[in-house]
């Protein structure tokens, strides 16, 4: 399994490069959706199977289309493309590169400082077990989801309207 | 399962940081509202990949809750942000988001 992560991780990490880079929001859209995509895959490869279908029907298949359809309602055209070109210059992303290439390489530094840990994806965590996990001793933590997304609901119906 | 079917728990965990990382960059660099957007949803993908090969690590199924849990909370921030960038296209005519820095409605 080892080397569906690593290919997919190599796929994720230049798929989320290229759309947090790219000019055009569609592009980067469909960027995202392959990384989500080769997400989907790792977790597959890690033994968790549940997790990785979940995140191909809901958050490539449903939140990313929210994206596409408003991307679409707003469209941006030509103009916005060219102004994004303006906006991203070098001087623009080198600081914050910079910053976050520090943060990451505290982390990495870290994270070779653990002492070695055991392998992950010996074994699978099939959706049976999941599911009776999420409806046991998570049962509140449901509800309070369920609540959030009708509040989520509701604000998104409010801000959206055309007045 | 055989040795070689496992891999390490760092490397889930540094391919979570390295995306992380990314979605941090993608906030801090962009000024548009929409790839703001975009590099929040990046980070938590990446934060439930954490917690996904956490759980795997100790064979537990409470890491896909989490995950299942972090899919809500970004599907509820999606609607709610893309109705916000939806309002603000239509005020102001543009997704810079120093258009809407006055919060004066």
């Amino acid at each position: 399994m080892e080397f569906a992560f690593d290919l997919s991780a190599a796929v994720a990490v230049i798929a989320t490069l290229l759309a947090i880079s790219s000019l055009d929001p569609v592009h980067a859209l469909l960027y995202l959706i392959v990384s989500l995509l080769a997400v989907a895959m790792v977790f597959f490869a890690i033994g968790a199977p549940f997790a990785g279908i979940l995140e191909v029907i809901v958050y490539a298949g449903a939140i990313m289309v929210l994206f596409v359809f408003v991307v679409m309602m707003l469209n941006l055209g030509r103009a916005a493309v060219e102004q994004e070109r303006r906006w991203l210059t070098p001087r623009v992303w080198a600081g914050p590169a910079v910053l976050a290439l520090v943060l990451l390489a505290e982390l990495l530094h870290v994270l070779g400082r653990m002492p070695a840990a055991a392998g992950i994806g010996e074994g699978t965590i099939g959706a049976r077990a999941v599911g009776a996990a999420l409806f046991g001793p998570y049962l509140l933590a449901v509800e309070l989801g369920s609540m959030l997304l009708l509040a989520a609901l509701v604000a998104a119906f409010h801000l959206g309207r055309n007045e | 399962m055989t040795e070689a079917t496992t891999l390490p728990l760092e490397h889930a965990l540094i391919l979570s940081g390295i995306l992380f990382a990314l979605g941090l960059l993608g906030i801090l660099a962009r000024r548009n509202v929409l790839f703001v957007l975009m590099s929040i949803e990046i980070m938590m993908n990446a934060a439930a990949l954490a917690f996904v090969a956490a759980g795997s690590r100790w064979h537990a199924a409470d890491g896909q809750i989490l995950f299942i849990l972090i899919l809500t909370l970004a599907a509820s921030e999606a609607s709610v942000g893309l109705a916000l960038v939806l309002q603000i296209y239509r005020r102001f005519g543009t997704l810079d988001t120093d258009a809407a820095g006055e919060l004066k409605g």
